[in-house]
């Protein structure tokens, strides 16, 4: 029992919570007093508020109050651009002045007793504005001053490229992604006293108590950021909104709990999105296919509020060997809303580019795409001087494993070459990485005489299973079942835990939790071998008391079986003790972190089922090969892959947010307009571990995977679009007119 | 959303009398005027509820045909056995649209009178004159991809989202109305009206005027019909262009056939062109290919929506294949 609960594909613990709709989401919490915050957001995307005329919504029914840059109470920056501690996702607090600079800003706030109230009163609030051109897109953009945001160089990557023997230079774009959870932001604000609590769907709630304490101008103790169940958030809730804030200022205001929820159309413009990239990729190459110079080039807009980079130019520095690379990024302030990590930022928007760019190469080179990959494999990582070695790294293997699941040596390279009924097939295949990262954590663990254990700690579970993860620790280190143990999140009062971003939180609360659960397990040990009839006394001939352990849920000698000791509750019940506890605070060691290079490793597959004759596109298959370390839990592990997968799917061929030049506004901004993959849309996925634990991130070797099964999806998407039409796809996503019009079989 | 009054009709008459008042909308499924309502861009003064009036039934008309009440439920129609067998083309079209959610409170009446999704008539800051007449037209200069290449006008480009109507206008379906004048019937293509210079009159109906029921006429043996649906993704999604096919062979040649486009036009679109081109000729390429080309001739295209062109020929040389083809 007790090791094979790491890895085993167990059931959410918190899943017949969310199944049976008793898991009560931020603004499912009912209060009696409640009062409604609706936003009035700005129609313009560049302007400055000349008038804001509440007069005649000021007198409708059930309205409070309303706020807006003119009655706003004092709100401050954040330190976090000071120093690292906190992040906002904006760090400009709303109502700051009478400017707009995105469409979708708010620019007041309607408090009413009931929500119909307040949203009748918002749409009659009347603003006035002195509006100036809007620059959505990059062509509308004065050119960037001064040196690029991002810079890297090693060797001399234009002369070798002037000199390779095979080069490509292509331009990709990819549109701005929005992120749409499920649920929507959401927050209901109280006030106690002097101190706010604050129901909120939240990736990080430690993050979100600094940010607020910060931006409120109230001492951090007087914050706390509840966020027990998130239904999703896709990056776009790892850092706080302004929409917090204001159900705070507002709460204050009406001294009552307000309630505010951003509505789906704003989710487009005032909670981030993924920004728009449009990236240059320079490769030179030998005839053999040798990469001599990669230069990678990317501009990427912000917003006129806050500077948001996505990191797009690290994956191409590490994936491949070559000596001669350069890379630059530098960022466009538009009228559009501040970006924020969407899953897999940077990487994937960074990976389309260098895997398409690499698959155009082989096509010249005419060369398997996947030998020519083989043939530039980093051994080690070559962005650091002197190169790191990786802390373990098996994407050989992904590449081999998944080839022959996918029977890619039947592949015929020419275009259209693989005809099945009226549909042509076509067969892509990409590399996926991502950095393995890890954070500090402090986690509570509780023994109680009941015979149950409780975990604690100030994460949460974005619906990705950590709550799981506790569980399973907890049981494989004292044998207590999983339904016997309590695990608490998303509370900041708790100790602190990581905010849930980056594929680190499994990696970062694994020591934690093990360390705690060691504690806890030691001081029942030390329980027990004070017990004056402690029955180890008596195991013991020679006088000298035995070594102790638990498993089972039973204390007992190392030497002997479980069914020799007592069952741990025994102890805690001998001391009339109500439980016995340990916390635990676990961090990387800062003198090995340098020593390793640590990323996960994958390889993507994908056929799709062109039909000339109408024009239809499909994804046939895709097959996922994934080295992360060991799995700690494989039905919560594979979940997390093929749903990145579908949303990889999405990307490719479904998702943008399309912008209006005039207005500045997202046109497609609600659910029927901005698709995302649907049942149909879906294939057969499959899913495969390479599992080598990666002993260097934690005892049990894992590594995160949240992110990691979208990286290659698009890239293969367009690679298998291409093999099939002819047309290869360099700005997403793949549309039926990019296709029509690349057809020769063209009717007209 | 606007204030407004909501009362429910137990009689056609009530429904009738109560809806003829200024401001009146019926409400059966809500599926188009609940969302528009919330967005502000439909604004009744009252809501005439009428999903109490005995209009549910589908019944085989005695000369044969079938007779579909205004209430049917889009997904009970789909489903129907008869529909199911001698109407392909209405249960395929019904079974594309929108989702099974919204298929079974959508009604037989209401998605004849759906709304178009054009992003502009949708968001009231935006100028729209079939929203609001003689504001403009924010669609010709804006991103006009999913909108109309027939039937246009510099006033309107929306098109018609309907997938059911696109199948019954292929299957000649007379829509019969009950109003304050009395009670008549509309071949749905005389139903529609092209924008022209008043895209806010979409339809024939008069104030009050309610749909009672839709007939369609029996189909002759061996008639075999298809819809096919072509749009961004699988499920739930408007079409970019479909096609609506009812065709019979006999003797080696064409002896009928009803073509619908739905998608590209700003009323569910019958092409009478094609319609010409393929009667009497045998089924083959290029009889299929005159017919496309018969039917997307008068196509203008705008910036963004060209493909549409294409695309429908080739749903209509699809269909006609699949429907000629030896069972």
């Amino acid at each position: 029992m007790s090791t094979s609960v790491i890895g085993a594909p167990i059931q959410r613990i918190d899943g017949s919570l969310k199944v049976t709709g008793a898991a009560k989401y931020a603004v499912d919490n009912p209060f009696d007093n409640v009062a409604f915050g609706v936003p009035v957001a700005s129609t313009v995307g560049n302007a400055r508020i000349v008038n804001i005329d509440t007069s005649i919504a000021q007198r409708m029914p059930g309205v409070l109050t309303i706020i807006h840059h003119g009655n706003t109470d004092q709100l401050f920056r954040p330190a976090g651009q000071l120093e690292q501690s906190s992040r906002a996702g904006e760090v400009r607090p709303p109502f700051e002045d009478d400017k707009v600079y995105y469409y979708g800003q708010y620019v007041a706030l309607v408090i009413a007793n009931t929500f119909e109230q307040a949203q009748d009163a918002a749409s009659k609030v009347k603003v006035e504005y002195e509006t100036h051109p809007n620059v959505v897109e990059i062509a509308d953009a004065p050119p960037p001053q001064g040196p690029p945001r991002i810079h890297y160089a090693r060797g001399k990557a234009d002369d070798a490229f002037d000199s390779a023997a095979v080069k490509i230079d292509q331009t990709y774009i990819l549109p701005v992604e929005t992120h749409n959870p499920m649920e929507m932001h959401g927050t209901i604000a109280k006030w106690e006293g002097d101190k706010v609590i604050l129901y909120e769907s939240s990736q990080g709630v430690v993050n979100h108590q600094h940010v607020l304490s910060e931006m409120l101008g109230i001492p951090v103790d007087q914050v706390q950021v509840l966020s027990p169940f998130i239904g999703s958030g896709f990056g776009g809730k790892l850092f706080p909104w302004p929409h917090s804030l204001l159900a705070a200022m507002a709460a204050r205001r009406v001294n009552r709990p307000v309630k505010v929820v951003v509505p789906r159309a704003l989710m487009f413009t005032t909670v981030g999105h993924r920004p728009l990239t449009q990236q240059r990729m320079r490769i030179g190459a030998t005839q053999q296919g040798k990469l001599v110079s990669v230069q990678h080039d990317v501009l990427q807009p912000t917003s006129m509020v806050d500077t948001y980079v996505e990191q797009c130019t690290g994956v191409t520095t590490m994936l491949y060997s070559c000596e001669n690379l350069t890379a630059n990024q530098t960022l466009i302030p538009m009228n559009i809303g501040t970006p924020t990590p969407m899953r897999g930022p940077g990487i994937v928007p960074g990976l389309y580019p260098l895997e398409s760019a690499m698959d155009e190469l082989a096509i010249r080179l005419n060369m398997d795409p996947l030998e020519l990959r083989l043939k530039n494999y980093a051994e080690q990582d070559e962005s650091f001087a002197p190169n790191r070695p990786f802390s373990s790294k098996h994407l050989r293997e992904c590449y081999q494993i998944g080839a022959e699941k996918f029977t890619w040596s039947k592949r015929t390279p020419q275009v259209g070459s693989m005809k099945q009924g009226d549909e042509i097939l076509g067969w892509g295949m990409a590399t996926a990485t991502w950095h393995a990262g890890r954070g500090s954590a402090t986690v509570r663990v509780r023994l109680h005489a009941d015979g149950t254990a409780r975990a604690t700690c100030a994460t949460q579970d974005i619906g990705t299973g950590t709550y799981t993860v506790f569980a399973q620790v907890v049981s494989e280190k004292t044998g207590i079942p999983i339904e016997k143990i309590e695990v608490v999140l998303g509370d900041s009062s708790l100790p602190d835990g990581p905010t849930s971003g980056g594929s680190t939180v499994t990696a970062t609360v694994l020591p934690a939790v093990t360390a705690a659960t060691n504690g806890a397990i030691d001081r029942v040990i030390a329980a027990a071998q004070t017990m004056p009839s402690s029955p180890f006394k008596r195991a013991s001939a020679g006088g000298e008391p035995p070594r102790l352990v638990m498993t089972a849920g039973r204390i007992h000698a190392a030497d002997q079986p479980p069914e020799s000791g007592i069952p741990f509750q025994e102890v805690l019940a001998h001391h009339r003790l109500a439980a016995l506890e340990a916390e635990s605070r676990t961090a990387p060691d800062p003198a090995t972190s340098h020593q390793f290079s640590a990323h996960s490793f994958g390889a993507q597959f994908v056929e799709v089922a062109w039909d000339p004759g109408i024009a239809r596109l499909r994804v046939n298959r895709a097959l996922t090969v994934i080295d992360a370390g060991r799995i700690i839990n494989h039905r919560t592990g594979r979940n997390q892959i093929l749903g990145a997968v579908v949303m990889g799917i999405g990307m490719a061929m479904f998702e943008e947010t399309i912008y209006d030049p005039r207005n500045a506004k997202p046109l497609n901004n609600n659910f029927a307009d901005y698709i995302v993959s649907t049942n149909a849309d879906i294939p057969q996925l499959d899913c495969i571990f390479v599992e080598y634990p990666d002993l260097h991130l934690n005892e049990y070797g894992a590594r995160g995977i949240g992110e990691i099964g979208l990286a290659g999806v698009a890239s293969a998407v367009t690679m298998a679009v291409y093999h099939a039409t002819g047309v290869r796809v360099r700005k997403l996503p793949v549309r039926i007119e990019d296709l029509l019009a690349g057809d020769r079989r063209m009717t007209a | 959303m606007q204030v407004f009054r909501y009362s429910q009709a137990r009689t056609v008459e009530g429904a009738i009398r109560a809806g003829a008042a200024a401001g009146g909308a019926f409400i059966a499924g809500g599926t188009t005027l609940v969302d528009l309502m919330k967005l502000n861009v439909l604004e009744p003064a009252s809501v005439v509820d009428i999903n109490a009036l005995p209009l549910d039934r589908v019944e085989p008309l005695p000369g044969g045909g079938l007779r579909i009440g205004a209430m049917v439920r889009n997904s009970d129609l789909a489903n129907h056995a008869t529909v199911r067998q001698q109407y392909v083309v209405l249960s395929e079209a019904l079974l594309s649209g929108a989702s099974p959610q919204l298929r079974n409170m959508a009604t037989t009446g209401g998605n004849l009178l759906q709304k178009t999704r054009c992003y502009y008539f949708r968001d009231t800051n935006y100028p729209c004159n079939k929203r609001k007449p003689g504001s403009g037209c924010a669609a010709q200069d804006g991103f006009n991809r999913i909108h109309a290449v027939l039937g246009g006008s510099e006033h309107c480009v929306a098109t018609h989202p309907s997938d059911m109507a696109v199948a019954m206008m292929a299957l000649e379906a007379t829509v019969h109305t009950q109003g304050p004048k009395g009670e008549r019937a509309i071949a749905l293509d005389e139903f529609y009206l092209v924008p022209g210079n008043t895209p806010d009159r979409e339809n024939v109906l008069q104030p009050g005027e309610l749909i009672t029921h839709v007939t369609l006429p029996a189909l002759a043996a061996g008639t075999r019909s298809v819809y096919l649906k072509l749009r961004d993704r699988q499920q739930y999604e408007f079409a970019l262009a479909s096609s609506a096919v009812v065709i019979s062979v006999s003797g080696g040649q064409i002896s009928r056939a009803r073509i619908a486009l739905g998608g590209v036009g700003t009323k569910p679109w019958r092409s009478r062109e094609a319609e010409k081109a393929l009667q009497g000729q045998p089924p083959s390429p290029e009889v299929f290919r005159s017919a496309a080309d018969a039917a997307m001739a008068a196509a203008k295209p705008l910036q963004y929506n060209a493909f549409k062109i294409e695309l429908a020929k080739r749903a209509l040389l699809r269909t006609l294949t699949e429907t000629t083809q030896a069972a």
